[in-house]
């Protein structure tokens, strides 16, 4: 059974979709996130699908669904770039991908990544989780 | 003879698993290429077609689909046909509505495709199964 390889870059996990998904993959990607994000104490998740061709309304649901379990662990998702062709489609199909937090590319998702777990660091300071040390 | 010049080309996918709803968008995607779709157009037709796709095999049981190339005068288009022999659709305007749903999914699948393509038409008996028919004109 093949998977989505998940990267850990200090705080953050990075994940970038290139295969055209099969329903079992989305959800054991979801699994494996949701996963990870508890194991290694994330704070960010950042979700690449440039590649991905489409986004169907079970891809969608899933994204989705791993935007929410991320934010019920404290970390914050960002899903970026969405072909502007699968955006135009998705809001045809009836969705609009509420809850999920967008960027056009890796560099500005990170920036939001950073910027927003930024704040919680500074309020949460004692949690000792820094990879400088 | 019914029809004279071009012979409409067909081809079926057989829907059992999971893994064939990606084949399903890949053969649509290879025949949207071919019709010379806009990428925009190419992404409403797989996205439809994965739609349909996944309902013939969650509701449906599995099934097939048949792809071909629809003639309408000088108009030409492809068109999807979703079978199977599941238990078909017992409300038909409750499963168009957005956010109906008899399963896990978020109820878009049939109201989405729909919006996604030109002519949808739905012949569903109960006990016997679905056939849904989608075309998308160039």
């Amino acid at each position: 059974m093949d998977r989505i390889p998940i990267l850990r870059m200090g705080n953050y996990l990075l994940v970038t979709i290139q295969v055209d998904m099969h329903d079992k993959l989305a959800l054991t990607l979801q699994d494996d996130l949701t996963e990870q994000i508890s194991n290694v104490n994330a704070k960010g998740v950042l979700i690449d699908i440039s590649s991905l061709e489409i986004v169907d309304s079970f891809i969608g649901r899933t994204l989705a669904n791993i935007a929410s379990m991320a934010r019920v662990l404290d970390a914050e998702t960002v899903v970026v770039g969405m072909q502007p062709a699968v955006a135009i489609t998705l809001v045809e199909l009836g969705m609009s991908l509420p809850g999920i937090r967008t960027a056009l590319n890796v560099e500005s998702g990170m920036e939001y990544l950073r910027e927003t777990v930024g704040i919680h660091e500074e309020n949460d300071d004692d949690h000792g989780y820094s990879t400088e040390d | 003879m019914m029809i004279m010049g071009t012979v409409l080309k067909t081809e079926t996918v057989p829907i059992s698993n999971s893994s064939d709803v990606v084949m399903v968008r890949q053969r649509v995607r290879a025949w949207t290429l071919e019709l010379k779709f806009s990428l925009v157009d190419q992404t409403k037709i797989v996205t439809a077609a994965s739609e349909l796709g996944r309902n013939t095999l969650e509701h449906g049981g599995g099934g097939s689909m048949e792809l071909s190339l629809a003639e309408n005068g000088t108009r030409r288009g492809i068109r999807l046909r979703f079978s199977d022999q599941g238990p078909g659709i017992p409300d038909l305007a409750l499963a168009l509505k957005d956010g109906f749903t008899s399963g896990s999914g978020l109820g878009l699948g049939l109201g989405g495709s729909k919006r996604l393509m030109h002519d949808f038409e739905i012949d569903s008996k109960p006990g016997i199964g679905t056939t849904i028919t989608a075309i998308r004109w160039r």
